[in-house]
């Protein structure tokens, strides 16, 4: 995927999110995010996800502008599948349900087209035993799981990850980030905010360093994690290397 | 009003709860006391005084059919105003949230008396309806600004995140509001819409100003017929406390099915 930020900026009441930002990366297959908390991370993706509008600037992915129209920013958000932190399941609705949903209402299955594609993708993610429990019934490692199934079922160009194992306990984090891990190898497109800076570095091609509403740092992963330029990333990979 | 993050959150509108709380066991709760008391004195007054305990008995069933038609009519047609206005409360449309604002609070600050009044004689000077029809469309209007409270704090209730991921997954507003948010807000909006019908349910008895025959007038017009008020206000107020009871009873078991079902 492609994608360039011109000069794009964004504030919620006093605190300036994201400053002017631009930067353009012409060839990313999977691009992870990391920095401190309230550093701009989670606002940059969602900008990407056209969840949020920027105040200023221009974004284009794969080289078209993303307009800030409602119907514009349908049609770009059904393109993407994006997976939240705390996996926001529909809690109503069975695993099989969540998935079948937006494919019946949004992507103009019919139902038995769409039960068949979201049972064999559970199938596929060893879920399907689970397709008939709620989100409360499946544990966190599980309901994140049927998230990212979810997401990828609409067939999205690339595949949006905010912190998806930072509510899990750590062995639910490590099924999770295998199912990313085997996105990546069978060759899906992702950006991923994360803190797992071994998987970060083993997933990733590029990564950004986001701070204080700005990219700090920006390389391949290689350069990035062995050798960072800044003494801001320095100084974060050793705080979080520490422990 | 306070509306909190969590789905489960109680919302509490209109005048008390009258539905019995879970926590209300053992063999004689307030609730069994009450209803078969009640019944029990129905049928005493009516066995061992039938001259005029029975007379009134037998004079009153027309009044309570109009009475649940009053009843099952306007808080039907209540709960559609109410959806309505609470979307329109919510709604980022200026004009369409400063509408319903407008009504819930034009409607918040008349007495229903008033109101009844002002909507029977309002509507009659245009149109011929029945008085029934006047009657349930005044209740239905008042109790409507009272459900899109309801509706509006049901919906504030489900956590920001469903939304998000409803438009994630590429839906408009209109169908994430249809398919993911109302189905949860449901569960939070079912207790105090049955407290919004008990209420109404005791709020119809001023339709009885009106020319609708419910249970009040009947009665009215038997006591007059018969100077027995006294007897007649006791038998009034017994059958308004069971058919009561009865629903705020059916009401909590309902909910305590719909949360079994979580």
């Amino acid at each position: 995927m492609r994608i360039e930020f011109s000069g794009i900026a964004k504030r919620f009441g006093d605190h300036q999110a994201l400053k002017e930002t631009t930067l353009a990366l012409p060839d990313v297959h999977a691009m992870a995010i990391i920095g401190p908390s309230g550093g701009g991370k989670t606002t940059l993706l969602r900008l990407i996800a056209g969840l949020e509008i920027p105040d200023r600037g221009e974004l284009f992915i794969d080289g078209e502008r993303l307009e800030s129209g409602q119907a514009a920013l349908l049609r770009h958000r059904r393109s993407i599948g994006t997976v939240f932190q705390s996996f926001n399941l529909f809690p109503h609705l069975s695993a099989l349900e969540n998935i079948v949903l937006p494919l019946e209402k949004v992507h103009g299955y019919g139902r038995p087209a769409a039960r068949d594609h979201a049972m064999a993708l559970l199938e596929r993610f060893q879920l399907a035993p689970h397709a008939g429990k709620r989100p409360a019934e499946l544990s966190g490692g599980q309901q994140q799981r049927v998230a990212i199934v979810r997401a990828i079922a609409i067939r999205p160009r690339f595949l949006l990850l905010d912190e998806p194992t930072s509510a899990l306990d750590p062995e639910m984090t490590a099924e999770v980030l295998d199912v990313i891990g085997e996105l990546r190898t069978e060759g899906r497109d992702l950006i991923m905010v994360t803190h797992h800076m071994g998987f970060a570095r083993s997933v990733a091609d590029h990564c950004l360093f986001v701070g204080d509403g700005a990219i700090l740092e920006e390389g391949p992963a290689e350069e990035f994690f062995a050798a960072p330029r800044s003494e801001q990333l320095r100084s974060f990979l050793a705080k979080i290397l520490k422990y | 009003m306070s509306t909190s993050e969590s789905p489960q959150s109680h919302i509490d509108v209109g005048d008390g709860a009258a539905i019995p709380t879970k926590s209300d066991v053992g063999l004689f709760t307030a609730w069994r006391i009450a209803f078969v008391g009640s019944i029990a004195c129905c049928i005493f007054l009516a066995v061992y005084k039938p001259d005029p305990y029975l007379a009134i008995f037998k004079f009153v069933p027309d009044g309570i059919l109009v009475t649940f038609k009053v009843t099952v009519g306007a808080i039907l047609l209540a709960i559609v105003l109410g959806l309505f206005t609470g979307l329109g409360r919510i709604s980022t449309n200026r004009l369409v949230n400063g509408i319903a604002s407008l009504y819930v609070e034009v409607i918040r600050g008349i007495p229903l008396l008033v109101q009844i009044f002002y909507i029977y004689y309002a509507l009659g000077r245009f149109v011929r309806i029945p008085d029934l029809f006047s009657a349930i469309i005044a209740m239905a209007v008042c109790y409507g600004a009272y459900m899109g409270e309801v509706f509006r704090a049901g919906i504030q209730s489900i956590p920001k995140g469903q939304m998000e991921a409803a438009l994630s997954l590429g839906m408009s507003r209109r169908q994430a509001m249809r398919h993911v948010i109302l189905p949860q807000s449901i569960k939070v909006v079912l207790p105090p819409i049955g407290n919004e019908f008990i209420a109404l349910l005791k709020d119809s008895s001023l339709v009885s100003i009106l020319a609708v025959s419910d249970l009040l007038r009947r009665c009215r017009e038997f006591a007059s017929e018969s100077f027995t008020y006294f007897e007649t206000y006791t038998v009034i107020a017994l059958i308004y406390l069971v058919i009561t009871l009865f629903f705020s009873k059916l009401i909590g078991i309902m909910e305590e099915r719909l949360n079994a079902g979580k």
